[in-house]
């Protein structure tokens, strides 16, 4: 097996036991979408409307939520050390990390997302367009959260700095999405656009994310 | 020992640096008050718009500060990079310096806009692109400055902070294009584009005065923060000093 698919299996492993981030996700996600009728009002033709933005304001949420035990875990116990001199690039092996971290946290919200627009009044057609875009968008999440891990890892109390660097940066992935959501629910605008533009973001941040977060490491625990 | 020319590697002293920012300080100062008597002059001398009337002179404000907001932002992705490639000692300290200048730049750019757009618009803020992106670039302010203050070790606060910095300065060449990519309720481009400025002369030279004016004064101000700075961290080793003599006495 080779290092990156064991350090893969690894961080999996990890976010699926019980204190992991896989379930915490889902969960919050959840709370979020259940907060926000509570807020606007159980007017049905308003969540049916504005569902897509509270789907993807959840899911932004709740990868945020997950996002500080990325790499803070690891360099709490060692193993950031051992990443940094291993012979395995330090950017490959982030990478990893942060796909696993996808995988465990960012696919059980798109799983979870056909439930939740039920409670938003989303017919098929809405729902499978928040899913799909949510595919596309949630890994560019993970990977520009990954910079914010790797900036605030030696910080003690970082969770809520690293969520004020990551959402400016998150902002166009969320504003894509949801455009791309609601063209493709209205037909007004032609779908291909933003969700083109949304995978073109997701494909950047695959590249840009590990290469500044493994710069940030490198400067930041010397 | 007389010097002859000063070079970039010669300011990486901080000594000969604060030396040379001594003696520039008063005459930048002195340079700026008169940028922005003739600025006002020209200001003063501008016709006012057939439509909006003499409301159209905060834009000889809002658009040197929104200038000066983008331009902090790229001087600290040099000195970001100064810091990471070149390991050019005074980079981060003119990183460090600009952020907090930048940020008021850029706010003073919304709150202006907000203003004049209350008139002109029917409304204090439209999210359209210009708009949105700007205030991105604050809420990224923000967030450096947070940085900064976070991380007790100026060094490695210097080097964290340069990379979330390179990372940001995607977002400046999305604020300068934003009026050309999307319809935006903010007008286009009318003083850099191509093809040349379409402002009128009578208005043009009093906003290039005003946009001078506003730098000079960013300079001034950004060369007495890193003074500022620089005299900040020399406390900071002397205390530590004291502490481990201190400690080891």
């Amino acid at each position: 097996m080779t290092a990156l698919s064991a350090l893969m299996l690894r961080d999996m492993r990890l976010a699926v036991r019980i204190g992991g981030g896989a379930v915490i996700g889902v969960l919050f996600f959840l709370i979020v979408v259940t907060l926000v009728p509570f807020a606007i009002g159980p007017d049905l033709a308003l969540l049916g409307r504005i569902g897509p933005s509270i789907l993807w304001l959840g899911a932004l949420l709740a990868n945020l939520l997950a996002l500080d035990r990325l790499i803070a875990m690891d360099h709490e116990d060692g193993s950031l050390d051992l990443m940094l001199t291993a012979r395995v690039p330090l950017e490959l092996a982030l990478a990893a990390k942060a796909l696993a971290h996808w995988l465990s946290t960012g696919l059980p919200l798109i799983v979870a997302t056909p439930l939740l627009a039920l409670l938003l009044n989303l017919d098929a057609r809405a729902t499978g367009a928040v899913a799909l875009t949510l595919l596309a968008g949630t890994p560019a999440l993970t990977f520009i959260g990954l910079i914010g891990a790797a900036l605030t890892v030696a910080l003690r109390r970082g969770g809520l700095l690293l969520a004020i660097l990551i959402l400016p940066l998150t902002v166009p992935v969320l504003i894509f999405g949801v455009a791309a959501a609601n063209a493709a629910i209205a037909g007004a605008m032609p779908f291909a656009a933003p969700f083109t533009i949304l995978c073109a973001l997701t494909l950047a941040s695959l590249v840009v994310g590990p290469f500044a977060a493994a710069a940030a490491l490198r400067h930041g625990l010397e | 020992m007389p010097m002859t020319t000063t070079s970039l590697i010669d300011l990486a002293n901080p000594s000969r640096f604060l030396a040379l920012v001594n003696r520039l300080s008063s005459w930048l100062a002195a340079a700026t008050v008169l940028a922005f008597a003739v600025g006002v002059f020209g200001v003063y001398l501008a016709p006012d718009d057939y439509q909006q009337g003499a409301t159209v002179k905060i834009m000889f404000i809002h658009v040197p500060a929104a200038w000066l907001g983008l331009f902090a932002w790229v001087l600290m992705s040099i000195a970001a990079l100064g810091t990471l490639v070149w390991r050019h000692p005074l980079a981060d300290v003119a990183a460090k310096a600009a952020a907090p200048l930048g940020a008021a730049f850029t706010l003073m750019c919304l709150i202006t806009g907000s203003l004049w757009g209350r008139p002109m618009w029917g409304t204090y803020w439209v999210w359209d692109a210009r708009l949105t992106s700007e205030l991105v670039l604050f809420l990224m302010y923000l967030g450096v400055i947070a940085l900064w203050q976070t991380i007790d070790e100026p060094t490695r606060a210097a080097r964290i902070v340069a990379v979330l910095t390179l990372v940001g300065a995607v977002n400046i060449p999305i604020i300068k294009f934003s009026v050309d990519w999307w319809n935006t309720l903010h007008q286009p481009a009318s003083v850099l584009r191509v093809g040349g400025s379409t402002i009128h002369p009578t208005i043009l030279m009093p906003l290039i005065a005003m946009l001078v004016a506003f730098t000079l004064l960013f300079l001034t101000l950004h060369l007495a923060a890193m003074r500022n700075e620089i005299m900040r961290r020399r406390i900071r080793s002397l205390l530590m000093l004291q502490a481990s003599a201190t400690a080891g006495a």
